[in-house]
């Protein structure tokens, strides 16, 4: 209860020298504590409900025929109505079909036709989970990775280097892409890393900064004789040797590669970093509380370039992914090889709250939305891009679980049980405002 | 102005299937200052929370001279001519202390001007009126804790408060700060206010209560005199009888085995923390450092465990330097330390009782050493500590920010302690422990002394500080100002923390029989309290 000694930091005492962050939570760690702390699985779930209510508002609003049918809605508002639920009931079955199962493939009894949607979505996902960790585990050490671009980028340009100059067996390549991607990855990312946990920049701001020159580096290496593809003017690079793809699981006419293999294998070691080893016990303990980790023996500079690292690493798998997966038919750089992953990455740590599980359906959910929206563009006219509106909204609403409360009239997650112990214990001032 | 009387009656306030208070009867009659005595945890602040409007009970009524009253807010509340002040206090920094009274009541002029005039005025009223002694110009971030309070009370008075609630007001006090919080408060019931003052400090309750209701596990377990003997309170709020005097054999002290030499301790911005301090510490032997806040305590302990550099001067630990040693490899060479702000530097607060229990010991066998942490070892290094301290939680996998502060000292104190020491470092090792888990606390530490550990304890209780030490070391401004034996009497001790070393002013005040609780002579109280703003402004 009342029993919590007021922190004797006043302004009686001295200014700690190191205390800028000392009051302050870092932004990293805010947003880790809103994260972690600030949603549950109900939330979630209502979220992309409403995400998809507000998908199918859009996909009536932007489609003329529909909208010309509401001038009459007055005189007859079955009409409109009918027509605006056709068209999102197609969309929506049409996204289904492309992500899950279409029943109408199993007439054919091929398996790839069959197993086609599901396929597209888990490549779609495979890179999201990579990105989804790489963001996460910055988060749990109170770091803001906005640079997983960049790092993608770094691993990219790696990877795709190691992929079209050397020429190995199988296997022994392949393996020393991915290596090369990771090390591209983790070291870009360690700079910034350094840069923070040395000399106090903010990774947030770097990490942007790392980005251009990522981006503007890699634009120049592509106009380089090392690099760019021989006979073209184009900004695209060499195409890599065969050995050094990610092979396809279940044959050619299904994407899904061993790339989810070493996503699920990334899932594992996060859990495993997290929660069993020591390096994650310091990492965790430096995002939550820097103070005490360090009061506890643990260097807390060490730990945000270990994060980095680490985060880093996993968007260098990106990286790889990006440029021997099976959606770059020539495995070849180009300037858009990120693909803008990096800052889904983030989304899909938002509404996986960091979890490794979480991490998972957040990238299956996003992999399912982005191959079922071929689908509904090809097949039912919705333009894809509803499908990014979708994925906002889903985010917007996951970041602020109390909207999500108000529009269906949920209790506070705080009212009763633990939370309200929590108040209790710490003497609940903080119901004052 | 007309005097207000308080009742609650049967009120009760359930969290889910916590109860925190159960039908609790509690009358305050105008102008008596009525002290709620309870361990941390029994529901005191809760209580006052449902008072405040904050919480709405699940069952009983308020009643304000007669009249049921419903608070649904701080402001009904507030209306009705209660006011609070928070152990955390609401205060805007940046603002003066007359616009920080006066935040939410502004006077305004025409077109919405500021009056700032009348809200000097109004302060200055109130503080001639009461003897609040607070310049209205000053920046609040400039007022030390104590002034800051008395901007609290004064924004209470304003609003015209006539039943005042102060939780926990002298948990960051001094005890001459304290002094005049005493002062303050006989004041405002000598007008007609009554106070509510909640604590789990015994001395205070006997120096300033007319009434005392005890409060145990969220029930009132008795009213008690302010004449009733501080063992018998403690009793009555633990609910078993407790021994408030440290049990200790006289010192065998051994060998040096620490010292300090010549030590400096400077910030990055150059202030000098830490000033020339010579120690030495032997076998066996409990040095108590004491002094007033912010006199270099903090940045001593700091330096040993490696978190300062110091900027000259040489600290050994048997024989070994440890004045270059990262913080892991000093609490590797076998330091235990206990921080000052358990809740800053102590325990990570989303962390499970378990990992806290062993947040800086994973790296090390059995609890890891190698690239994994052994998950069985740590939680049964769990089980373990919380039977032995006895610690309260739900369970081992609750994080620690929601235990009670006295539970989260003792998961420190276990940490620290449930391995072979070489040297002990408490801070303030039972800062917001209520009484059981203090002698609990103090015997432990006198064990650790018994096994031959030589101890070092800050603390700015100094009750405290001459139970448990063999040698007391005064620190002041970064000095040791005097080292003086547990004997030494209160009067020299407090002119040591004032700073004073004058040896013939040492040796009268040292023929002085002990000075009691709220006796302490008014010289001293305003030498340390000035001292201790200027420190803050330093």
């Amino acid at each position: 209860m009342s029993d919590e000694t007021p922190a004797p930091e006043t302004p009686a005492t001295p200014a700690k020298p190191d205390g800028g962050d000392r009051k302050q939570p870092s932004m990293g760690k805010q947003i880790v504590d809103a994260i972690v702390t600030g949603n549950s699985v109900v939330v979630t779930f209502l979220a992309i409900v409403l995400g998809l209510v507000v998908g199918g508002i859009l996909m009536v609003l932007s489609d003329q025929e529909v909208l010309d049918k509401y001038k009459y809605f007055f005189a007859d508002p079955g009409d409109s109505l009918s027509a605006s639920w056709t068209l999102v009931k197609n969309a929506y079955v049409a996204l289904f079909e492309g992500s899950i199962v279409d029943p109408s493939t199993f007439d054919s009894n091929y398996a790839p036709f069959i197993l086609g949607p599901i396929s597209e979505t888990i490549s779609q996902a495979t890179p999201l989970i990579f990105g989804g960790i790489a963001i996460s585990i910055a988060f749990r050490a109170g770091l803001f990775n906005i640079g997983a671009q960049g790092q993608i980028i770094a691993g990219a340009i790696l990877a795709s280097w190691m992929g079209f100059q050397f020429d190995l067996p199988v296997g022994i390549h392949l393996i020393l892409v991915i290596l090369a991607g990771i090390l591209g990855g983790a070291f870009y990312a360690a700079i910034a890393g350094v840069l923070k946990g040395r000399f106090g920049a903010h990774e947030v701001i770097i990490t942007i900064m790392l980005n251009y020159i990522a981006l503007y580096f890699l634009s120049w290496l592509l106009t380089t004789d090392a690099f760019q593809r021989p006979g073209t003017q184009q900004l695209i690079g060499k195409s890599a040797h065969s050995n050094a793809t990610l092979p396809r699981l279940f044959g050619d006419e299904l994407r899904i590669n061993l790339g989810i293999i070493l996503a699920l294998a990334a899932l594992v070691l996060y859990w495993w970093i997290l929660n069993r080893s020591a390096m994650g016990f310091e990492l965790r303990a430096v995002g939550s509380n820097p103070e005490a980790a360090r009061t506890a023996g643990m260097s807390v500079p060490r730990a945000q370039v270990v994060a980095m690292a680490l985060s880093g690493g996993m968007a260098g798998l990106i990286g790889v992914s990006q440029v021997m997966g099976p959606y770059n038919p020539a495995h070849s750089l180009t300037t858009a090889i990120d693909a803008g992953l990096g800052f889904t990455a983030i989304t899909v740590a938002l509404l996986g709250r960091t979890s490794p599980v979480g991490v998972l359906f957040a990238s299956l959910l996003f992999g399912a939305l982005q191959a079922g929206g071929s689908r509904m563009q090809a097949s039912a006219g919705v333009s894809i891009d509803i499908v990014i509106v979708v994925q906002a909204v889903i985010v917007l609403m996951v970041a602020a679980p109390p909207l999500v409360r108000t529009i269906f009239r949920l209790k506070g997650a705080h009212s009763g049980g633990e939370g309200a112990l929590v108040a209790t214990e710490t003497g609940g001032v903080g119901g004052e405002s | 102005m007309t005097a207000l009387k308080l009742e609650l009656r049967g009120i009760t306030k359930r969290f889910g299937s916590l109860v925190a208070n159960d039908h609790i009867d509690l009358t305050v009659e105008p102008g008596e200052i009525h002290c709620l005595l309870g361990e941390n945890g029994a529901g005191k602040s809760t209580l006052m929370n449902v008072l405040y409007g904050l919480y709405e009970p699940t069952s009983g009524e308020i009643v304000v001279d007669g009249q049921p009253r419903t608070f649904r807010t701080a402001g009904d509340a507030i209306d009705a001519g209660i006011g609070m002040v928070h152990q955390h206090f609401m205060l805007v920094p940046v603002f003066t202390v007359a616009e920080n009274v006066m935040l939410g009541e502004e006077e305004t002029k025409a077109l919405g001007w500021l009056d700032r005039r009348r809200a000097r005025k109004k302060v200055l009223d109130l503080v001639a009126e009461y003897g609040l002694a607070v310049d209205p110009d000053v920046m609040v971030e400039d007022l030390p804790v104590g002034l800051q309070q008395r901007v609290e009370i004064l924004k209470a008075l304003v609003r015209d408060a006539k039943v005042l609630i102060l939780d926990e007001p002298t948990a960051v006090l001094t005890p001459q700060e304290t002094q005049e919080l005493f002062r303050v408060m006989r004041a405002l019931r000598a007008s007609g206010h009554s106070i509510v003052f909640i604590t789990h400090k015994l001395k205070e309750v006997k120096a300033v209560a007319d009434r005392i209701t005890v409060i145990r596990r969220g029930k009132v377990v008795g009213t008690a005199e302010p004449s009733a003997s501080e063992t018998e309170l403690a009793s009555l709020m633990v609910g078993r009888p407790v021994d408030l005097v440290v049990h200790k054999e006289p010192a065998r002290p051994g060998d040096v085995r620490f010292t300090m030499d010549k030590v400096t301790v400077v910030d990055d911005l150059g202030n000098v923390h830490v000033d020339g301090v010579d120690l030495e510490l032997r076998e066996g032997e409990i040095l108590g450092i004491a002094g007033v806040q912010g006199n270099g305590q903090t940045e001593l302990t700091e330096a040993i465990l490696g978190l300062r550099r110091p900027a000259a001067g040489k600290i050994t630990l048997d024989g070994r330097d440890l004045s270059t040693l990262s913080p892991r490899k000093t609490l590797e060479m076998g330091v235990g330390f206990v921080p000052e702000d358990r809740q800053h530097d102590g325990i990570v607060g989303e962390f499970t009782v378990a990992e806290n229990l062993v947040l800086d010991l994973v790296t090390r066998p059995p609890f890891g050493g190698g690239v994994a942490i052994n998950p069985k070892s740590v939680r049964e290094n769990a089980y373990k500590r919380v039977r032995e301290f006895d610690i309260r939680t739900q369970s081992i996998d609750s994080p620690a920010g929601t235990l009670s502060g006295g539970n989260q000292q003792k998961v420190v104190v276990a940490r620290e302690m449930s391995r072979p020491l070489r040297l002990f470092i408490a801070s303030q090792p039972t800062r917001g422990v209520d009484v059981g888990a203090m002698e609990f606390i103090h015997q432990r530490i006198v064990a650790e002394r018994d096994l031959g550990t030589p101890v070092i304890i800050v603390s700015t209780e100094l009750d405290e500080v001459v139970a448990l030490a063999d040698r007391i070391a005064v620190m002041y401004r970064g000095r040791i100002v005097g080292i003086v034996p547990p004997t030494a009497s209160r009067e020299q001790l407090g002119l040591l923390m004032a700073g004073v070393d004058d040896p013939a002013l040492l040796a009268a005040a040292a023929g002085k029989p002990d000075a009691e609780a709220d006796g302490t002579t008014d010289s001293t109280d305003t030498t340390d309290s000035t001292n201790d703003g200027e420190e803050g402004q330093a």
